[in-house]
């Protein structure tokens, strides 16, 4: 337990005079379960993007493994074992659900565009085993039976999991989901609850942009609570749920 | 194997073809000109239908080729397959170091870029003539001979062209089922979600354009060959238009749809060439009514119609639950 697994350091973002994002620090132990709330407009999407380098913060720095990663191109990010889902789903439409995860599975490979066009052995063998990989993962969210149907057959709620098995087919460590269940149904939304617990379960640690305060107080070890872009509190969802500022923010006392 | 049915079908038709109709005008004739425009549309498909890159600029390099053989061998007396490699090394160096800037752009400003570079050579094989003959172009190039057998005749010229159309036709569709191919068409699907499961998308692009130019390259050496005579026009940026449509055409990401859109493309002015004056108008017509009616390409939209049929037919089991 030498340096926190994640660890944000007075991360600031401004765009033109507004602050999106104010001097903000916090760390995420390893193997937990962090949610990070807060009402519309408090910062999330902006800091979500700063953590996969879509935006560059304007100071401070963010920490993976006691190793700076601010700034770093998104795959290099991914080869490190950061991975990600979006918001709006950035599935593969013309592909199947199978192929979608063998994207995912692209690190496990090497093989480049000559070797391929020639199909020389060794790429068969590559092709074989990244096969296998994409399987399991499809297995592991529970869309064994989907895998060669087009995405663009596949339902939202399907597409949302699709996603999370493409994500975990390449093998992060740490696994940022972005507001997951957005535009899920109850039933869907319990499943995605048990799928996102048993990813933690299997050691993946991972990082919940959420509006859903249902799935976000179940299923977190700790929860950050932002506010214009500030941090508002962070504790257990207990902790969080009994703290005045934050019952303020979300029900509006707005007297100053 | 399956997954090869159509290619050897296809492979069998071409390759029979000429055995049937050893003296027919479209088969040897037309057929080197359709065999060129296949493999130039594969290759640009390669790099525009599966990993979304817009090119207007694919004759350019189709020129490249054909003058590096032409001066070559030509003026040089060099070996014409020495002459093939440098061309395609010189055209592989000079993409893979314009990848670097201009694949950086997105849509129409990489569209704009490419007709630019496509523009430019034109200007350059004009222009320069003291080394490329400038507008009359250059004659007497070699021809062409495979271990001292002369490729002298249209019909060898056509089973040569047939054969290198089926080596490209081969490549690219062990590509596009490939861990590499299918980095491309996430390139082309997004480039973040590509990126965040580790593919640097910058180096795929590279990568493709540097293969779809090379592909390019080695065919207009064999052009020139062929030929024995060229000139700029062959290259111009009108030329890649054509190939472009002929992508479009048939359907992006559908290796057989830039066949078959190629096919269609230089067939078509045989065929209306009867109605003279019109021809032109008719073409541009027909082209029309086609992206009207079938915007995703002509070949994309029957092979879809066949799956659902073929499904249908199969039974109630292929039926989705949701």
């Amino acid at each position: 337990m030498s340096e926190p697994f994640l660890e944000i350091k007075g991360l600031e973002k401004s765009f033109g005079g507004l602050k999106a994002i104010a001097d903000l620090s916090f760390s995420v132990p390893e193997g937990a379960i962090y949610a990070i709330i807060g009402p519309n407009g408090a910062g999330k999407t902006t800091l979500f993007n700063m953590l996969t380098s879509i935006y560059k913060p304007t100071s401070g720095d963010i920490l993976f493994e006691g190793r700076s990663i601010t700034g770093l191109a998104p795959y290099m990010l991914a080869r490190l074992g950061i991975g990600r889902t979006f918001q709006n789903l950035q599935v593969f439409m013309n592909m199947t659900a199978l192929e979608n995860v063998m994207v995912g599975c692209h690190m496990k490979g090497n093989k480049g565009i000559l070797a391929a066009a020639l199909r020389l052995p060794s790429v068969l063998k590559e092709e074989r085993r990244l096969r296998d990989g994409a399987l399991k993962a499809l297995e592991f969210c529970g869309l064994s039976g989907i895998a060669d149907r087009p995405a663009s057959s596949l339902p939202y709620g399907t597409l949302k999991k699709l996603e999370i098995a493409r994500a975990l087919a390449a093998g992060p460590r740490l696994l940022l989901m972005d507001e997951p269940a957005a535009g899920l149904n109850d039933t869907e939304t319990m499943e995605l609850a048990g799928l996102i617990t048993q990813i933690r379960d299997s050691g993946v640690t991972i990082l919940l942009v959420e509006h859903n305060m249902g799935l976000v107080m179940e299923i977190s070890d700790r929860v950050l609570v932002l506010n214009y872009g500030r941090r508002l509190a962070e504790g257990t969802p207990r902790q969080v749920q009994m703290d005045p500022k934050v019952i303020e923010a979300y029900l509006g006392g707005g007297t100053d | 194997m399956r997954r090869l049915l159509g290619f050897y079908i296809f492979s069998a038709v071409v390759l029979i073809l000429p055995v049937l109709f050893p003296d027919n005008y479209y088969v040897t004739v037309v057929g080197v000109t359709i065999c060129q425009n296949v493999i130039l549309a594969v290759s640009l498909n390669l790099l525009m239908g599966y990993a979304g890159q817009i090119s207007l600029g694919h004759a350019a390099f189709y020129g490249l080729g054909a003058y590096t053989s032409a001066i070559l061998t030509a003026k040089y007396g060099i070996n014409p397959w020495l002459a093939m490699g440098a061309g395609a090394a010189g055209v592989g160096a000079i993409s893979y170091l314009l990848s670097k800037p201009i694949l950086k752009l997105k849509g129409h400003y990489l569209a704009m870029a490419t007709l630019g570079l496509g523009i430019i050579v034109h200007i350059f094989l004009v222009q320069a003539d003291e080394i490329t003959g400038g507008p009359d172009g250059m004659s007497g190039i070699p021809a062409l001979s495979i271990a001292g057998f002369p490729i002298d005749t249209d019909l060898r010229w056509y089973v040569v062209f047939a054969i290198f159309m089926l080596f490209c036709i081969w490549l690219s569709l062990n590509l596009v089922d490939s861990r590499a191919g299918r980095a491309l068409e996430a390139v082309h699907g997004s480039e973040i979600a590509a990126q965040m499961v580790g593919i640097d998308t910058a180096q795929v692009k590279t990568h493709i354009f540097v293969f779809s130019t090379v592909i390019a390259s080695v065919t207009g050496s064999l052009f020139a060959h062929q030929q024995s005579f060229v000139s700029p026009e062959s290259f111009s940026f009108f030329f890649s238009i054509e190939l472009v449509t002929m992508v479009v055409l048939g359907g992006l990401a559908s290796v057989f749809g830039s066949v078959a859109g190629a096919v269609i493309l230089s067939l078509l002015p045989e065929f209306l060439i009867v109605f003279e004056d019109f021809e032109v108008l008719i073409f541009g017509a027909i082209l029309m009514v086609i992206m009207i009616f079938q915007p995703e390409g002509l070949f994309v939209a029957i092979r879809n119609r066949v799956t659902a049929l073929l499904s249908r037919a199969g039974g109630e089991e292929a039926a989705p639950e949701a």
